[in-house]
């Protein structure tokens, strides 16, 4: 990180992740003067505006118009600027996909996209403003950094991180009103590397984004009422994935469990498949996500409890894959 | 046949109806697109209880007219409508936006009888309607379809490659309005992103463009005439509205493009609207 960014996220707690991403673009704006802001029609509500009203020369509202966005933010880059760019995550993954792969991804370009409203944080919205697939198409576009901040305290590092990081990153987050998790930014944040929020040997719980705090908190239910022991990864970083984080739980503990608000198609859930899958090692598995369907209508917390997103959920799903049998190959004893 | 004195006064009636629903049902769901929702409701009304051939009861009938709602985000607006027209119970609505409701803010033609074409995601309208045009004509099918734009909407690139091809394939059974109400979310449309000259720009697209009062039902019922009877491609009505028009305190205030309203205010607004 740079010299002088010493100042902390005072009051991440009256803050939403966009208010606080608003706040840290102003403070970065300050110390770089390449760094340009740019929204479509929705700088208010994604909190870019901050940075347009005290940068208005470094500020383009483009209007409603997504791929021209990410069109304009290929050339601002390509002019040697630091474009970050925020729109609804829908409109960014799935209207402008092209443009962010083709003008900005491919050409390795130095595009920051934070994305809201993402998973079912807009449930109310309905389907055309649902985004449960946005991780499985960022993901799968080569140079990109894909990010799923915990809460605003990881909002607010990954946000000052992403500047130092050469090319495209994905800075994923919802509507705001999630609660946090993190009380201080000191456990160590580093794009690329999970943050272990609590150790376990005997299941491993791998997160991101709102469902950290779920996790934390079903790892002690679970380790009250059940006697287990849980390990509870953070895994804010989608891509490039900690496989070394992964392949530890994999050894270490042997069952895991991935938990997510995105579509459990392509995610999180699958990043960590394919790991365990060229392991080559057994390991119980299951996936906690939106399931393979269009979300239902409602408020956001009304839809996490009906797609089990919550602490029971998770909890319950930990308690089936505890109940897995599988056959441990030759070298287990040798390798737990 | 114009308009007479009489029936005017009936649809300015179910106007005010229609804006006390929407007051109702932003209230009920702790939020919408009121601002947005209340400048179309003059050309909602006139088109469904004046002139699409929709039949309520047969929601599904293959020749009706076909009305796509491009600036979805309306849907608060465009729900009453259909309600008090019989495709479902007003007092569904209290479901607006609610857990497994058939009624997002956006309304959704998977779910709600009457709704042609889901939409919400801006510049998906235009394109669609310019595909049920063609069907119809390649197929002989007599149904009109009508296509309402924001204009704000009207900043998409893909507004303008479907009114490219609407002309280049010289639609005229495809009537399409602009709700032109000056105001999107971050502000002004000429201060966001200037459309001016917008007719124009249609007209350079090979549109027939007629403006007119998008509020006053014989000049809006005189420009779809005057679409109608226009053979040579396609029309746009440039309908000049107010955004939030009804409620004194939200006229012309970008605010009031999306908000919530509490008992107080529900009140307000209706008072407001029963003074229009
Ligand atoms: C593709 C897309 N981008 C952004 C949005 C978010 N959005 C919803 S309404 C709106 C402003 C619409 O303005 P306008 O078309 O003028 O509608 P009106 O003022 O009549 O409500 C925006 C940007 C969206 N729904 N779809």
């Amino acid at each position: 990180m740079s010299e002088g960014l010493t100042w902390t996220v005072y009051d991440a707690n009256t803050m939403t992740q966009a208010e606080i991403y608003g706040e840290v673009l102003c403070k970065l704006g300050e110390l770089d003067d390449k760094i340009v802001g740019l929204s479509a029609d929705l700088a208010n509500s994604t909190k870019i505006g901050k940075f347009g009203k005290k940068f208005p020369d470094r500020f383009f509202n483009v209007g409603i118009a997504e791929q021209n966005l990410f069109g304009v933010a290929s050339g601002l880059a390509k002019s040697g600027l630091t474009p970050f760019v925020s729109t609804m995550a829908v409109f960014t993954a799935m209207r402008a996909a092209e443009q962010v792969r083709t003008d900005i991804c491919y050409q390795n370009l130095n595009v920051k996209i934070i994305a809201t409203h993402a998973g079912a944080s807009f449930g109310q919205a309905g389907t055309t403003h649902h985004c449960t697939e946005d991780l499985a198409i960022m993901r799968s576009f080569a140079n990109m950094t894909v990010i799923v901040p915990a809460d605003g305290i990881e909002m607010a590092l990954c946000v000052r991180e992403c500047v130092e990081r050469p090319g495209p990153v994905y800075i994923r987050i919802g509507r705001g009103f999630e609660p946090t998790y993190y009380e201080d930014e000191d456990y160590g944040f580093k794009i690329g590397k999970a943050v272990t929020i609590k150790d376990g040997t005997d299941i491993t719980l791998i997160c991101c984004g709102i469902t950290v705090l779920q996790a934390a908190e079903a790892a002690k239910i679970l380790e009250e009422n059940d006697g287990l022991s849980v390990r509870v990864l953070n895994m804010h970083t989608i891509k490039p994935l900690d496989e070394i984080a992964v392949m530890k739980a994999v050894l270490e503990t042997r069952r895991i469990v991935t938990f997510e608000e995105h579509n459990i198609l392509g995610g999180l859930g699958s990043a960590v498949a394919e790991v365990i899958a060229k392991s080559g090692k057994g390991c119980a598995f299951e996936t906690v996500g939106i399931p393979d369907c269009f979300c239902v209508v409602g408020y956001p917390e009304d839809l996490y409890t009906h797609y089990g997103l919550d602490t029971d959920g998770v909890v319950s799903k930990v308690r089936d894959v505890m109940k897995i049998e599988f056959e441990e190959d030759e070298d287990w004893e040798d390798e737990v | 046949m114009a308009l007479s004195e009489k029936r005017i006064q009936e649809l300015k009636q179910i106007a005010k109806g229609i804006r006390k629903d929407i007051i109702d049902i932003t209230g009920w769901a702790g939020g919408a697109h009121i601002g947005g929702g209340m400048s179309m409701v003059d050309i909602m009304v006139l088109l469904y209880w004046e002139l699409a051939k929709v039949d309520p009861k047969n929601p599904d009938w293959e020749d009706r007219d076909r009305v796509i709602l491009s600036k979805g985000h309306a849907g608060v607006g465009y729900a009453p409508v259909l309600a008090r027209k019989g495709y479902f119970q007003f007092e569904l609505l209290k479901n607006f936006n609610k857990f497994m409701s058939p009624f997002g803010m956006h309304l959704d033609g998977c779910k709600v009888k009457g709704v042609d074409v889901s939409t919400g995601s801006l510049g998906h309208g235009l394109p669609i309607g310019v595909g049920l045009a063609l069907g119809a004509r390649l197929q002989k099918k007599p149904w009109i379809t009508y296509c309402i734009l924001g204009d704000g909407e009207c900043n998409e690139g893909s507004v303008w490659e479907a009114a490219m091809a609407a002309s280049h394939f010289k639609l005229t059974n495809l009537i399409s309005f602009v709700d032109r109400n000056r105001l999107m979310i971050d502000g002004g449309t000429e201060e966001v992103m200037a459309l001016e000259p917008f007719a124009d720009k249609w007209r350079a697209f090979g549109f027939h463009v007629i403006e007119c009062d998008g509020h006053d039902f014989a000049a809006l019922d005189n420009a779809i005439g005057q679409a109608r009877a226009h053979t040579a491609g396609p029309c746009l009505i440039m309908a000049n509205t107010v955004k939030g028009k009804g409620v004194d305190f939200m006229e012309g205030d970008v605010k009031w493009h999306y908000g919530g309203l509490s008992t107080d205010l529900v009140a307000k607004a209706k008072e407001s609207v029963d003074r229009m």
